[in-house]
Formats: C-alpha cells, structure tokens, sequence
C-alpha cells in the first residue's frame, strides 16, 4: 500500500528526519491559509499515488498567498493519469545545492533488506541506476542487528561527505531504517535528499510503500485502503474485499483463473495465439463456488470483455466447486457474452457433468482452450 | 533418491488443529508420510488422524525426534512457528501459509542461515518426491516417480506441467515449490547445487515468473558452472504489464528489473531451452 506524500513526510517529521515545513490543504482557500503559516516561495504539489506527476504538471511554484491559492485551484482541477487531484501538500520552497537519493528495499538474493545511496537523486535516479551502475551504493542490511551506525557513515562517505555533514547524513539514514522498519516498509526512500545551500539534509519528498500482508499491524492506513482512498480501482478494491487478485488490462478476453502463475500463463498463452486479455483474475486456492460467482461478477462488469475464458486446474480447488460457482453467476448476473471453460483436476468428471448439463461445453487442454477464446473474442465486432 | 525430503524424512505439522492443517495431514499420511506428531498450543493431548497432537514443538520433539515440520499456521503467528520449529532442532522447514509480512520472513531466513536450517517457502505449494514423501498441498495423483526434477516459483502452473508430464509418461524425482512471495528460503541455484548431487535426477525443469532476478542469476549460475545436467524452462508473465502486482506479492516488475524478456533471454544465453507455452515442456524433453 503506497502512503501518500504528505503521510510520509509526517511520519519522517515525527521522526527526527528534517523536511520542508508545510501543510496539506483540499481547497484553494485552505491552501492560501496554510501558506499564511509559512515562509514564501512555495510549492504547490498534488497529492496523488501514481509516479510522474512532476512531469504531468503536478507540481507548482509560487512566490505569494495569493500565487499559491491559484496554483492550488490548478491543481486541484487536474486529472493525472485519469486520477482526480484530492489534495494538494504546501511548503516552504527549499534553496537546493545537491539532490541525493537514499532508501531501503528488499534484496531477494541475500534475503534481507538492501540500502541503497547515490550521489546523483532525483527525478532520473533510475537512469543513473541502469546506465551507470556505479553511481549507486548498495549495502545489505543483517535484519538481526539492523543498519549499524558505521555503516550509516560508510553510506555517506561513499556518496561524498566527510567530517560532521558525514555525521548529521548518518544519523538520518538511521532514523529512516527504523521508520522503515516499525511501518514494515517494502520500500522506504528519500528522493531526493537534499544538501541546501546552508550545507544542511532534508528530505524534499519521500515514498513509503508498506507491505499489503503487514496490514493487520497498521489498522490506520488499511482502513483508508478499505474506504477507497488509495491507489486501487473500484474492481481492484472489490475483488480484494472477497479475497481475489485483480488486475485491469487493455484487451477483450476476461480472464478467471485459479493461482497466480497458472493465470499469468493463461494470458500469456492468449497472447501467444493472437489474442488480449482483459484482466488478470486469480480466485486462489481453494475457491467456494460463492468466490467464482464474485469473480466472474467482477470480470463480466467490465464493459471491455467480449469472451469469458474460465482456466482452471483443481489441486485444493474442486472442479465441482467451480461449476456450481459458474451456474450460480449465471443465475444471478446472466452470462450474456460467449464462455469458454476449461477444467481439469480435482471432481473434475462431477465438474463436467454439472456445466454439460446445463449445456456448456467444457475443454480439458490449456492451449486448444486459449485458441478457442481468442477465436471467439474475433468474431461478431472487434 | 531425490532432494531434501524422501522415505525416512519424520515430519510434524504445526497448525494441524486448524482447516487446512488437518485436511492434508490426512492426504500427506494417505501419501504415505511419515507424520510423527502435531502442534498446535493448547490442543495438546488431543489426536487428529490419530497423530497425537502438543502444544509446543519442544514436547514433540522430546517424544517423536522429527528432522521435518510444515507449517500451516495464520500469517500473523507463522514466523513464530518457523523459529520455534528451527529452535528445537528440525532441520527442514516447509512453511505452506500466505501472506506473511515480508519482515517476519527476512528475520526467518536470517536465523535459518545461522542454524542452517533449510526453509522451503513461505507461499509454496511444499515439496514432493513421488512415491515417497509428501510435504505440502499438492495434488497427488499427477505426480509419478522418475528422473525429472522441477522447482518452481508457481503452485498450479507446477501442477499443470507435472501433470503434462506424467501424463506423457515422464515422472519426476522432487518436485520442489520455491513459493510466490519477494522473500523465500531455498532459491534457483540452492535448488539446481541439490539436484546436481541427485543420482536420480538427470534433467532439470525451472519454472519462473516476472519479478525479482532470481532467474536471471540461476542462469548466470548455469553458465559459469557449465552445469552438467539439461535445464529446460517457463516464464511466465509474458504479457504483464510493469508496476502491476499479478497475484503473488513477488510478482511485479519494477522498472526494467524483472520482465519476462530479461529473464528468458538470460537463460536461453546459458543454454537453456525456455518454452513459449507450459505444455512445450513435455516435447523438448522428449524431442530436445
């Protein structure tokens, strides 16, 4: 779950990690207001989950109350990435000498967590990543003893800095580690980390990613995961609700399926045939015949889906489950547009005696299955 | 013959009292697996399939002296179960439960490598050497004993090759799953050392996912090793788009790290054979 910037810059606030003084404010005369309270310039910055809003306008300046009231309406009259601007965060305007980066994510080959630096922050750290390797500090963190001081200070020195800005550097790298750590951050990052002009550190924006599967620990944020303020779809939000994996795609076919690397090899395989999925849908293991009736809901309101490909393969999830799931979404929505089925596996001859006798044919093999959805999702209009 | 798990492996089930935990205790004692004991605190006492069942590993272990445990236990209290399991002495730990907080299983990973602990999982479907020893959810009948050796970071996609495979007569010597979550114990290469020692094993089937780069190091592993065994391969997540999560918390390409194309062209420049479609598999084995 991604915390929005202000969230973030709260919470290293609270700990002892210096950033720009400001204020979150939903109208233009709220926004005014705030910058009554603080120091001109300002900036103006919308409030929004999707990456890129720099680019995308997202972000003003502006030299008086009355300026950052203006830019204020601005934004929140903007769409970015389709996502209405709610909020926008107002602040002090900082004199910047040198953008840095700083943060802590997963390393899957070590298993622990991985620190990374560079003296290069900003906007294109993952060019500066990709194109010169170098430029990036990496350090891996033993979780059984966290990030130790001296390795703070190595960071440090490492991307430049000496003496007691070495010091004051290291000190907030370990500030974040344990923010990092008590919010179970999959991603925790300051960038960029600004050296101002003054030869003082701030954190001039911050991202906190924290793991979905930690959310039982931080009911404040997966409550306002769950009211619909964050960075899921309606459909994302409901098929979370009943317990799927939903993911919006740009093609025709819908897709339902059982475990995530069977689906995501379904949609391969419709792509291999000439055809484009409309959605990545995992029922997981399992699946009651109520869970296939929500999901085959959640696929069929998609106004995009032309043919409906149900792929599964029954280990814990029995295939008679699964058909009585397919009647029961048939009774209940209508099943309007073309269904093709494949179903192997656990009760997969009770499965099969079930659909074909309410006159649904059933396939058995993964491939001559994609072949027909893609068939079908061809004719009658593309 | 096979890896890490075989006719003699004594295993304990931790959560047995719970749903699933029962379920296939009974599936893997019908598989023939050795199930000593169960846990489960403050059911000690009780019996579930006749496996008496404890209220701490410690007491199993003192009774029963079990090498294996798999762990069944709800997210918020399985690291709890894995250390207790590493702490009293089991050596291979096969944690089957979903969505464990990626701190809770970093911490996991980092005492098992103090204590040398083999950790498969979490988020996997367990491992299988046909015939022999069950230790996970699979289901059994697609699997049948022979030279094979598959390791995976999917549950049903296993499934769905194992059962091509057998189904073309091929059987397999372990079937091992990695687990679809960012943080697991046994890796690619840990997996592909173990089957290079295994008499029984003579090739080798990776099967991976969008995500991470697991792959692409056990290709580069392959290649430096000049690894004396054939490695046939699946990726799938062709078709994902990037900064989406597809289903398992592991897979989600994160800029340019991650993407099925970087990791089939890795393994096919080490000389392993990818498949475009799971049922390939069967026919480049068979064919080359």
């Amino acid at each position: 779950m991604k915390l929005f910037e202000y969230e973030a810059k709260n919470l290293l606030t609270n700990h002892g990690i210096p950033t720009p003084k400001g204020e979150l404010a939903t109208t233009p005369t709220q926004a005014q207001k705030a910058a009554e309270k603080l120091k001109p310039p300002y900036a103006i910055k919308a409030q929004v989950l999707v990456a890129g809003r720099g680019k995308a306008g997202g972000i003003l300046f502006a030299n008086s109350t009355e300026e950052a009231k203006k830019a204020a309406e601005k934004i929140l009259n903007m769409q970015i990435k389709g996502i209405p601007v709610k909020s926008v965060w107002i602040e002090e305007k900082i004199n910047i000498k040198k953008e840095l980066y700083f943060g802590i994510t997963t390393d899957r080959f070590s298993q622990s967590y991985v620190a990374v630096a560079s003296a290069s922050g900003g906007m294109d750290i993952e060019e500066v990543a990709e194109k010169h390797p170098e430029k990036i500090v990496k350090t891996t963190i033993n979780p059984l003893y966290g990030l130790h001081p001296f390795q703070a200070r190595q960071i440090a020195r490492k991307i430049g800095y000496s003496s007691n800005q070495l010091s004051e550097l290291g000190r907030i790298f370990e500030k974040l580690y344990t923010l990092g750590m008590q919010y179970d951050s999959e991603l925790i990052e300051m960038n960029p980390i600004v050296e101002t002009a003054d030869g003082n550190f701030m954190a001039a924006d911050a991202r906190i990613i924290i793991d979905d599967n930690s959310l039982f620990r931080h009911q404040e944020y997966k409550k306002r995961l769950l009211e619909g303020n964050s960075e899921l779809s309606q459909q994302e939000l409901e098929a979370m609700k009943s317990g799927l994996a939903y993911v919006k795609l740009n093609g025709n076919i819908g897709v339902v399926g059982n475990g995530a690397g069977l689906v995501m090899a379904t949609l391969d395989t419709i792509q291999y045939y000439g055809g484009k999925p409309a959605n990545f849908l995992d029922v997981g293991g399992g699946a009651a015949s109520e869970t296939i009736a929500a999901a085959l809901k959640i696929v069929l309101s998609d106004p995009d889906v032309k043919t409906l490909f149900i792929n599964i393969l029954g280990g814990i999830t029995r295939c008679d489950e699964v058909a009585h799931g397919i009647l029961e979404a048939k009774a209940k929505v209508g099943i309007a547009k073309p269904i093709v089925i494949r179903l192997v596996g656990t009760n997969e001859q009770e499965g099969k005696r079930i659909l074909t006798e309410a006159g649904i044919h059933v396939l058995e093999s993964m491939e001559e299955a994609a072949q027909k959805a893609v068939q079908t999702s061809k004719q009658g209009g593309n | 013959m096979g890896i890490i798990i075989d006719k003699n492996t004594r295993a304990i089930v931790q959560g047995i009292t719970g749903t699933q935990g029962t379920f296939h205790a009974k599936l893997m004692l019908e598989y023939g697996t050795k199930i000593v004991a169960g846990t489960s605190p403050g059911k000690g006492g009780t019996h579930v399939h006749g496996i008496p069942v404890y209220d701490t590993v410690e007491e199993a272990q003192e009774k029963h002296s079990a090498n294996a445990s798999i762990i069944f236990v709800p997210a918020p209290f399985a690291a709890d179960a894995a250390f207790e399991a590493m702490e009293n002495g089991i050596t291979t730990i096969v944690i089957i439960t979903e969505h464990i907080p990626i701190k809770d299983a970093i911490s996991v990973m980092a005492r098992a490598k103090q204590l040398n602990t083999t950790v498969i999982g979490p988020n996997t479907p367990g491992i299988i050497t046909p015939e022999q020893c069950k230790l996970g959810i699979m289901p059994s009948h697609i699997f049948k004993s022979g030279n094979v050796g598959m390791i995976s970071r999917s549950g049903t996609l296993t499934y769905e090759i194992a059962a091509g495979l057998t189904k073309n007569g091929i059987g397999q010597s372990t079937c091992l799953g990695l687990g679809g979550d960012p943080i697991t114990g046994l890796n690619f290469i840990d997996a592909l050392k173990m089957f290079e020692k295994d008499a029984s094993t003579q090739a080798i089937i990776l099967i991976g996912e969008i995500g991470g780069n697991l792959e692409e190091l056990a290709a580069q592993y392959i290649a430096k090793e000049k690894y004396p065994k054939p490695v046939v391969a699946f990726i799938a997540g062709r078709s994902a788009p990037p900064g989406k999560r597809m289903g398992h918390a592991g897979a989600i390409v994160m800029g340019k790290v991650g993407t099925a194309e970087s990791k089939i062209q890795a393994l096919t420049e080490a000389g392993v054979k990818v498949a475009d479609k799971p049922s390939d598999i069967a026919r480049i084995l068979m064919h080359g």
